[in-house]
């Protein structure tokens, strides 16, 4: 065998990393390269759900039985990402009889465990379920966090030599002679971990071979070579509530259909989802109406959430794709199911793979696939070890040991930090210094938040999909100066400063959507910390120079009082 | 039968204390009551008065000369700035501890962030640390304390272009506090002065702080702390620092709980129990009787709802934040006597895709007269003994314009007195 190849993959989503860490793990050449953060595209803008495939048991058993296949390789290799709250389809009286029982026997053709409970028993499982819910079949349904799992699969990338440029937007596919031989990036302010506030540049990456995992993007890498990709863009909206209504998936009995599911997920519950397919998967109405029928639509199932307190609002873009021949009119119809196209077979361009398709639960096998094929091209025996070997921080999950003593942790907030952290808890938790909670919502510490910083450079949003703090109630309005202040001295102020204002704008972007009540008084709050207890919205640092001599210099400095009199306020009701 | 008194106040802000301290003045039988904590304990304890114009521009020097400018709406119009100063005054003579009184000037005041801000009023404990005076300043940060960063404060700071060279230190604070103690729990340290442990020998706090930052110290002038410099005796422990250190010591305000904050509201609280109002907090006003009057409100006290009749009302209930102005998905109200609060009946109407862009949320709540009384949607008053103050209003960007704190106190004040007088 010759040198290794080299391959660039396109796209650090879920599907990207997991190619990555794959292909590194039998020994390739990986660089992986993302427009922005990690699971910046459709990854990071799901709901969170480890599908059992239930959903997917009568329309596309296919996919189904995939689903309950990665379902238990995900909790064997991804622990620390994953709570198996197990899951409910629940059915409303005005719900088909007939369609319960195709969902019961789709299960059982799919193998996927299932079994019907009757209302009082699903109520007694989650008691703020609809007093005239029919029935239920639980099936093992659970909660993944696909940040820490994108974060994790790029970490053992990397631990297998793989080079990852988040922030690193590709602006041309290279063709030499008929042949993709590479790519072209820009870097938002210089290759390596980002830094704010300074200048970027242009790289090109030349390459044996290119994966192109972009997903609702991959039409657009595609055009770079003039390659016909028909992603199927379809948007959906997830509203998050700041408690967990319930404990356990909550999806609705019946076909296909917007708002049909709720998601636990940490201390939150994510509401679900619309489907609609848009033009441009980066430029798409967010409207009002898809939140209230959110929360309109799912108080069927769970009426509390009519007057709940909801904190944020996002969208996502699902890359949906079939074979040109289908012509499915309405995106729900579409298959759930990945495509690998081998540009060369399809196109007559050799050195290039795009990868369509697909779901976030089944990352792992598309992966595996694309990983074959790509060692395939090369000649490559290599063995797949991904089912196999668990990922970082989910290598000893046992967790049973007192962290909260040992670390001298709060419990609530230990308990959670070893949650997150998993078998990296020793590793990060074990610090010199205090180590202070610097987001109160979350539970994160400050030695959560430096191990995310040596990560993941200057960027708070990555440092935050790492650790989760600002994710919470008040949405960085506590805790994002918190934050900044973690990232100096390692970094220049004026990077801070950019780092801290872009964390603000993102955690602002989808809190809009959750504009009335209890929330509406928490921006309120937010905004009078920020605009005016710190004046960050006319911080003198970002704005015309100021002439401080024309302000007052204090009643001593002016002449009127000398010190003598300043001391004198020091009496004992003095302020 | 009903509690009576001549002027009731409803809410316990900066703008309620102020109505009924002004009320009490003019020699009314006056009753306040309040529900939760103020958001006083969230606010910096810096009295604003306008630092910048609702367009933007400033830092305004004198915020006194721009308030006729003003759009018709605001809340200053409303009063004239003849009434601002007056509530000044009051507010001055109730809260000795303030400075800012000797000059129309605003002083700018560095924040725990690292910015600097335009205000009117602040506490003695904090005017060492104006930004106008050119003294060389170090600050001092805490280890565990995550909300300020002394070395991240000062390097903003500079980068704001202060006219004197800044610091910034780090320093374990002495005594075995846990790591997320509360601000309180220095506060109370340093208020006792209690002994700790430092190399083996016990130090009381004071000492032990000033042994700490003493080597720190190069050629500054002055030196900052985190405000926390006690809540009982700040003035106190603020002297003997300096006096230990040799320069003087300030405090920067801080973000909630904020020490400067709850001292102000005992201040005023104090203020107020001297004039010889009533006071009763923890209770709700849940409902109310009456007409084009309001006859009495009701207080829920144990399940049980007692009522509460005056001559005159003042709602000074607080805004969003205050929970003074509530919303849903339907629309924006104000909860305690149903009054009308203009606002767009399309819910994404209310706010700005940018962060700190022009946010209609942050102007809304109660239209009035010029008399203050709130006006109902055909722009009639909808009670004639009713008078509103403070952030309960709409027509003003506190925070946008940093006039929260000055609003309060002149819409307070003109409330309170208006209705004394009314009700005598």
């Amino acid at each position: 065998m010759g040198p290794t190849p080299h391959i660039a993959v396109i796209g650090g989503g879920s599907t990207g990393a997991g190619i990555a860490r794959d292909l590194a793990m039998r020994g390739l050449d990986v660089t992986l390269v993302e427009q922005g953060n990690l699971t910046h595209g459709t990854t990071g803008r799901m709901h969170g759900l480890l599908h059992s495939g239930g959903r997917y048991a009568v329309s596309d058993q296919a996919s189904a039985t995939e689903c309950i296949e990665e379902n238990r390789v995900l909790r064997d290799i991804a622990s620390h990402c994953v709570e198996m709250t197990g899951g409910l389809f629940v059915k409303r009286p005005e719900d088909a009889e007939e369609y319960f029982q195709q969902k019961l026997s789709g299960c059982e053709e799919c193998g996927i465990p299932a079994e019907v409970v009757s209302g009082e028993e699903a109520r007694a499982m989650e008691p703020h379920l609809a007093k005239d819910i029919d029935k239920a079949i639980s099936v093992p349904d659970g909660a993944i966090d696909p940040f820490r799992l994108v974060v994790a699969n790029a970490a053992s990338a990397q631990e297998h030599g793989a080079r990852i440029e988040t922030h690193s937007k590709v602006t041309d596919l290279l063709v030499e002679s008929g042949e993709v031989v590479g790519i072209e990036v820009e870097h938002d302010s210089g290759p390596g971990k980002r830094v704010h506030g300074t200048e970027g540049g242009t790289e090109e990456i030349r390459a044996d071979y290119v994966v192109n995992a972009t997903g609702a993007w991959a039409g657009r890498i595609g055009d770079m070579a003039g390659l016909d990709i028909e992603v199927r863009p379809s948007k959906g909206v997830m509203t998050i509530m700041n408690i967990r209504q319930v404990d356990t998936v909550i999806n609705r009995c019946r076909p296909k259909g917007d708002a049909d599911i709720v998601v636990p997920h940490e201390t939150t519950a994510i509401l679900g989802t619309t489907d609609e397919e848009v033009e441009d998967p980066e430029d798409y109405p967010e409207e009002q109406w898809e939140v209230d029928m959110m929360i309109d639509t799912l108080s069927e199932l769970i009426p509390m959430l009519e007057d709940a307190r909801t904190i944020r609002s996002f969208w996502g873009v699902r890359p949906l794709y079939e074979p040109p021949d289908v012509g499915s009119t309405d995106p729900t119809d579409i298959t759930r199911d990945f495509f690998l196209l081998d540009h060369d077979e399809r196109d007559d361009l050799p050195g290039m793979t795009s990868i369509v398709g697909g779901k976030f639960t089944t990352y792992r096998m598309m992966g595996e696939q694309i990983s074959d094929h790509v060692c395939g091209k090369f000649g490559i025996d290599a063995d797949c070890r991904t089912a196999d070997v668990p990922l970082p921080g989910s290598e000893d999950f046992s967790v049973l040991r007192d962290y909260m003593d040992e670390f001298g942790l709060r419990s609530p907030i230990g308990r959670r930090s070893i949650e997150r952290l998993g078998s990296r808890a020793d590793e990060v938790l074990k610090t010199d210094g205090p180590n202070p909670t610097v987001c109160e919502c979350e539970g994160v510490t400050r030695a959560e938040i430096h191990d995310a910083i040596e990560g993941s450079g200057s960027d708070l949003n990555a440092v935050r999909i790492r650790t989760r703090a600002s994710m919470g109630n008040c949405q960085g309005g506590f805790c994002s100066h918190r934050m900044a202040s973690e990232l100096h001295t390692a970094y220049d102020e004026s990077v801070v400063r950019e780092a801290w204002d872009e964390l603000l704008q993102e955690r602002w972007k989808g809190q809009r959507h959750a504009l009335w009540g209890e929330q509406l008084s928490q921006a309120a709050l937010n905004y009078a910390l920020h605009a005016t207890t710190q004046n960050r919205d006319r911080d003198p640092a970002d704005g015309e120079p100021v002439d401080f001599s024309a302000f007052d210099t204090g009643r001593s400095q002016a002449g009127g009082v000398d010190s003598a009199d300043v001391a004198a306020d020091g009496g004992t009701d003095g302020y | 039968m009903a509690i009576e008194s001549e002027v009731l106040v409803v809410g316990g802000g900066l703008a309620g204390l102020t109505g009924a301290l002004a009320a009490a003045r003019e020699g009314a039988d006056v009753r306040l009551v309040s529900y939760k904590q103020s958001t006083l304990r969230q606010a910096s304890g810096l009295v604003d008065v306008l630092g910048y114009t609702p367009d933007g521009a400033g830092p305004l020097t004198d915020p006194f000369e721009a308030i006729p400018s003003l759009p018709d709406a605001h809340p200053y119009r409303k009063v004239g700035v003849h009434t601002v100063r007056e509530a000044l005054s009051l507010f001055d003579e109730a809260v000795p501890t303030y400075e800012g009184g000797h000059t129309d000037a605003n002083a700018l005041l560095p924040t725990h962030g690292g910015t600097v801000k335009p205000t009117a009023r602040y506490p003695a404990g904090a005017s060492a640390g104006l930004a106008s005076d050119a003294r060389d300043t170090l600050l001092v940060g805490i280890e565990e304390m995550v909300d300020f960063d002394a070395p991240h404060v000062a390097a903003h700071l500079d980068a704001a272009g202060v006219p004197f060279d800044v610091r910034g230190e780090t320093i374990r604070f002495p005594g075995d506090l846990r790591a997320d103690a509360k601000v309180t729990r220095y506060a109370k340290l340093l208020d006792t002065d209690s002994e700790v442990a430092v190399r083996g020998r016990m130090v009381p706090a004071r000492e032990a702080l000033a042994q700490r930052v003493n080597p720190l110290l190069e050629d500054e002038e002055r030196v900052g702390f985190p405000a926390i410099l006690g809540d009982d005796n700040p003035g106190e422990i603020r002297a003997e620092l300096s006096d230990r250190l040799g320069v003087d010591v300030f405090e920067v305000p801080m973000g909630p709980p904020s020490l400067p904050g709850l001292r102000l509201e005992d201040a005023l609280f104090s203020a107020l129990d001297e004039a010889g109002a009533s006071i009763e907090t923890g209770n709700p006003v849940v409902d109310f009787e009456g007409e084009d009057r309001i006859e009495r409100v009701f207080i829920e006290k144990n399940g049980a709802k007692i009522p509460n009749s005056a001559d005159q009302y003042v709602l000074a209930t607080g805004g969003f934040v205050g929970k003074g102005v509530e919303s849903d998905r339907e629309g924006v109200y104000e909860p305690v006597f149903d009054c009308h609060v203009p606002h767009a009946s399309d819910r994404y109407d209310w706010f700005e895709g940018d962060l700190f862009g022009d946010h209609e949320f942050a102007r809304y709540g109660v239209a009035t007269d010029d008399d203050l009384r709130p006006l109902d949607a055909s722009e009639h008053s909808e009670f004639e003994n009713l008078r509103a103050a403070g952030s309960v209003l709409g027509g003003y960007d506190f925070a946008a314009e940093k006039s929260g704190s000055g609003v309060s106190i002149a819409t307070g004040y003109a409330a309170g007195q208006r209705a004394a007088q009314e009700a005598r």
